[in-house]
């Protein structure tokens, strides 16, 4: 096995570790604020890759202002998911709200189905993305490279939103205590569906990304992704932002390096090994890598 | 009423009329309806079983196709003739290899290895609550997946188990399924059952009475896997077909929506939710092919579950059995009360 190898295989990881990571914030910050696994974030990380293949392909818009248009997408998709289905059984047991995801990314699949058929799509990307750069002894595409720090990108401007304004307070404030945030004077239901629209943007961009890596979409491309994403998130911790990134790269990276460096035997378990991993970490580390121990055992 | 005359009421005269009518189904319906019939028949024991796991017990998982995916392969293999399970079939141990079993014990075995296969997975994984054990449990449904498109000398992989024996009939279906709603009814009025409820409405209180929450969580799991595994085997030899992908995270779901529409813990709200929504997307069907709008009755199904989940969370029954004699009872109490 040469260097060079080993080396295109991290470059694959990562770039599968930023996907993860954008979808698992997601995740995330829904459970952490109102604690519910929304099954149908992995339907709008589908939503937002047709969204990019809709702004691209068909509207022809540049690459930038394409990202722009699919963070709206999702966002957008996200606040309506929030308002018809989850927003009026707030207050029920977890796993009603459970329950109303899987229903909601059953809804959206079908829709996608119905309207754009559920044959899978080639996704062309502009031919600058696609160049090749040299790095030490591999080259990488343009595109990997732009998810990645796209994704570093997103993450830290995410991460000082929440951290230094007065509205990320607000959001921290509802997911340490939602109770007596609401006390406080924050309006709940504002700070709810705004987690709701940023996870969703960026489960979104996430899915332009997919469709920019891999060249190909469907509508039912997200319920893979989407739920190892959550594996993602729990292994970082769930309800942390930061927990989230670090679980989107190593499974990322662990997915892609048992793939690339076992005998090839091996790879057809790739989601077991992946789901394999979700148990284990919950039995030996049920609190992540660094979220907080705050959930109660009975 | 003497004991075995209320047996004699309540179970053995509601199956021997049970009986009668589906033997003038066999008699008056055609052979479609007749398999619209005993899909109708392993849904309800399906969502009966998750109701022991999900309903009783509180337990939320979503593995029953994982379940069944095992106990349809293990009948499958069983029931093979053994002249092509020793050419289709390399790697499977010589004993099986060489005998073909019959239905039934086939049928008792693949339920017993999911069983098995509940208590396996089931001691670590019962651990984990609420949301994170629907997901490890959805977890083992890709788990089994990838074994059984990888050992394709046991399974033949991707391709799945064609031909098999078409041995499941209505009789079949209506064994398994009075068997698993006369089990789930003893459990449930047993002292397991209320054990079974009281961990589900306060785990810690449970515990400090003395009830062994670990053994009686891996109890249910395993029970709903059995009976899973057992209508897997139902399944396979219904369509003659047993794949990877033959039961998948759509029917899981589909099943929880039965569970949660007919109530948790209710056996009579789950059947009647399975009845309803089997035959109600079987109506569906022709409508959505003739308006050219496919998966249209799956948003019409998921819609109806939200609405549900808002206006009615406890679904159609709560954890009660809807008991048709009390009512009338109540009612003519009521009506003599009154001057």
């Amino acid at each position: 096995m040469t260097g060079a190898y080993l080396l295109s295989q991290i470059v694959n990881g990562l770039v599968l570790g930023a996907m993860y990571a954008l979808i698992a914030i997601g995740f995330s910050m829904i459970y952490g604020i109102v604690r519910l696994i929304n099954f149908a974030h992995g339907d709008i990380f589908a939503v937002g890759a047709f969204a990019a293949l809709g702004s691209i392909a068909i509207a022809a818009l540049p690459f930038p202002l394409a990202v722009l248009v699919v963070l709206l997408a999702g966002a957008l998709v996200g606040l309506l998911v929030e308002r018809a289905a989850f927003r009026p059984m707030r207050g029920a047991p977890q796993v009603t709200g459970f329950i109303a995801s899987l229903a909601v990314a059953i809804i959206l699949e079908n829709l996608a189905v119905m309207t754009i058929t559920a044959q899978p799509r080639t996704f062309a990307i502009p031919a600058w993305l696609g160049a090749l750069v040299p790095l030490g002894s591999i080259s990488v595409r343009v595109v990997d490279i732009a998810i990645i720090v796209l994704a570093l990108v997103l993450t830290a401007a995410l991460v000082g939103f929440v951290r230094f304004t007065r509205t990320g307070m607000a959001m921290r404030a509802t997911a340490e205590n939602y109770g007596v945030a609401r006390l406080m004077g924050i309006n709940i239901d504002r700070m709810i569906a705004l987690a709701f629209a940023i996870g969703s943007a960026l489960a979104a961009v996430a899915g332009l990304m997919w469709g920019a890596k891999y060249g190909q979409i469907s509508p039912l491309m997200g319920t893979v992704p989407g739920l190892k994403a959550f594996v993602a998130a729990v292994i970082g911790g769930v309800g942390s932002i930061s927990g989230a990134v670090l679980g989107g790269f190593v499974l990322g990276l662990a997915e892609v390096l048992f793939v690339g460096l076992l005998p090839s035997e091996f790879s057809a378990f790739r989601n077991a090994f992946v789901f394999a991993a979700l148990i284990l970490v919950l039995l030996v580390m049920p609190n992540g890598l660094i979220g907080k121990s705050t959930e109660t055992r009975a | 009423m003497s004991a075995p005359a209320a047996f004699l009421l309540r179970f053995a005269l509601p199956v021997g009329i049970g009986a009668a009518l589906l033997y003038a189904a066999t008699l008056s319906l055609d052979p479609y309806s007749l398999t619209i019939l005993q899909f109708v028949g392993i849904n309800v024991i399906l969502a009966v079983s998750l109701n022991i796991t999900n309903g009783f017990t509180g337990l939320f998982s979503l593995g029953h196709p994982a379940f069944m995916t095992i106990g349809g392969y293990v009948t499958a293999i069983l029931t093979m003739p053994a002249t092509r399970k020793t050419a289709m079939l390399r790697d499977l141990p010589s004993i099986l290899a060489a005998h073909e079993w019959p239905f039934a014990a086939s049928l008792t075995a693949g339920g017993l290895v999911a069983a098995l296969a509940a208590v396996i997975v089931g001691i670590p994984v019962l651990r984990l609550r609420g949301h994170y054990l629907a997901v490890a449990t959805l977890g083992l449904i890709f788990i089994v997946q990838s074994f059984a498109v990888n050992l394709p000398g046991i399974t033949r992989g991707a391709l799945g188990l064609a031909g098999l024996p078409p041995v499941t009939n209505v009789w079949w279906v209506y064994l398994v399924l009075v068997l698993t709603l006369l089990t789930c009814w003893r459990v449930k009025h047993s002292s397991l059952g209320r054990t079974m409820l009281a961990i589900r409405e306060n785990e810690l209180a449970a515990a400090s009475l003395g009830v062994k929450v670990a053994r009686t969580r891996v109890l249910s799991f395993a029970l709903g896997a059995f009976f899973a595994g057992v209508a897997g085997g139902l399944w396979a030899h219904l369509v003659t077909l047993i794949a990877p992908g033959s039961f998948s995270i759509l029917l899981g779901f589909q099943l929880i929506v039965m569970v949660v529409l007919g109530g948790t813990g209710s056996i009579a709200g789950a059947a009647i939710a399975a009845v309803v929504l089997t035959l109600s997307t079987e109506w569906l069907r022709p409508i959505e092919e003739a308006a050219g709008l496919f998966g249209a009755s799956q948003i019409i199904v998921a819609v109806g579950v939200i609405l549900v989940l808002i206006f009615r969370p406890s679904g159609l029954f709560g954890t009660a059995e809807p008991n048709v004699f009390g009512a009338f009872a109540r009612r003519r109490r009521h009506a003599q009360s009154t001057p």
